[in-house]
């Protein structure tokens, strides 16, 4: 039998979060972490957490699996358990709204402070704006962050200066606009990124590279922007 | 953008690149010193090597270094971890009061060590 332990907390009844033991039969299959929430929400339903496409693409539940951040849905057991035990609990990090889902609002704020959008002030083509295949080569890696707040909430400086600090994830997105050939608010961009925190709070922990689902590195595409930064004022 | 009066340069590129030379102007200069204590000094022959400008202003350099070296890396440290977020309005107090500390420390570093290179 697996040891499961789900952290719990419901705002209305608890006075303070607390963890729930599970003893699990995984008929010797190696399952997903998510599918073990899944028979243990069909026998407790009032287990909390997010889930949606359950094949890592939409990034909803992302969770901290035996310490370790990363998606319940491609996250096999045989990857993560040790001694028998599965410990889930929230991103860290972020306030508790119920059990495993956290308030992702501070996480959306940074993301949208990079404004994630394509930015052209030239005249619009005909059809659609071209670019070089080697120039669509430098989006790769970046484009393909699903936002799922792994590596932003395993940050030590989010956790500090979640306020302050882009994070990871929204940076790794910064670099995907600063990086694509059709965006001309390059400028623009890098100085909204100039000051001490947004950016220059990174001290290359590489927590996020270490947990990333889609085996991106936020911490190469901060590398780039502090080189943009660095060759722009001097 | 985030604003910050306190940090060294009000900015961050600026603040990370004084940051990296400053460490190099100490490593340097550290090892210079180490290298003169490891072949042997007395008195005498450390009198004459300060007597000698370039030492005066390399030791100026170093110094000078140390005190920005500090500032950056100790105002990130309070930036971190003593916050409004962390510990409510006690965290402002406390932030600007360890600021204030570190200022006097250094200022007083930086004027002391220039009374000493100058001054025998
Ligand atoms: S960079 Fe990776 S860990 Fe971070 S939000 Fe994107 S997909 Fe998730
Ligand atoms: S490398 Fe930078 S962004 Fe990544 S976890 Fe470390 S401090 Fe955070
Ligand atoms: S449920 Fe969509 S990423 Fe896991």
């Amino acid at each position: 039998m697996l040891q499961v332990s789900i952290y719990r907390y419901n705002p209305e009844t608890d006075q303070q979060p607390w963890m729930q033991d599970f003893q699990f039969d995984t008929e010797g299959k190696d399952l997903m972490v998510l599918d073990v929430l899944e028979q243990i929400k069909a026998q407790d339903s009032s287990v909390t957490y997010r889930r949606s496409c359950r094949e890592g693409v939409c990034g909803s539940d992302g969770l901290n699996i035996n310490g370790k951040n990363g998606l319940a849905c491609i996250t096999p057991l045989s990857e993560t358990v040790k001694n028998n035990k599965l410990v889930i609990r929230p991103l860290p990090g972020l306030p508790v709204i119920r059990d495993l889902v956290v308030d992702m609002s501070l996480f959306y704020a940074q993301y949208e402070k990079i404004q994630p959008y394509l930015q052209n002030n030239t005249p619009a083509p005909a059809i659609e704006r071209l670019q070089t295949p080697e120039d669509r080569a430098k989006l790769d890696g970046l484009y393909e962050c699903i936002l799922c707040a792994c590596c932003s909430t395993s940050c030590p400086s989010f956790w500090w200066n979640p306020d302050r600090f882009i994070g990871p994830a929204g940076l790794l997105q910064a670099y995907r606009f600063l990086a694509d050939s059709r965006d001309t608010a390059t400028d623009d961009r890098l100085s909204r990124l100039d000051d001490p925190f947004s950016v220059f709070r990174c001290h290359g922990i590489q927590n996020c590279v270490n947990v990333c689902p889609k085996g991106l590195n936020p911490t190469r595409a901060i590398g780039h922007i502090r080189t943009m930064l660095l060759t722009r004022a001097t | 953008m985030v604003t910050a009066v306190t940090s060294f340069g009000r900015s961050g590129t600026s603040d990370w690149l004084v940051q990296r030379v400053s460490g190099v102007i100490l490593l340097a200069y550290f090892l210079f010193i180490g290298w003169v204590v490891l072949t042997g000094v007395d008195y005498a022959s450390w009198k004459a090597l300060f007597a000698q400008t370039w030492v005066k202003v390399f030791s100026l350099m170093a110094l000078l270094s140390l005190a920005a070296h500090a500032w950056i890396g100790l105002w990130a440290v309070v930036t971190d971890y003593l916050t409004e977020r962390l510990m409510g309005t006690t965290g402002n107090v406390l932030r600007i009061s360890a600021q204030l500390v570190i200022a006097l420390v250094l200022f007083v570093y930086v004027v002391w060590g220039v009374q000493i290179l100058w001054g025998y």
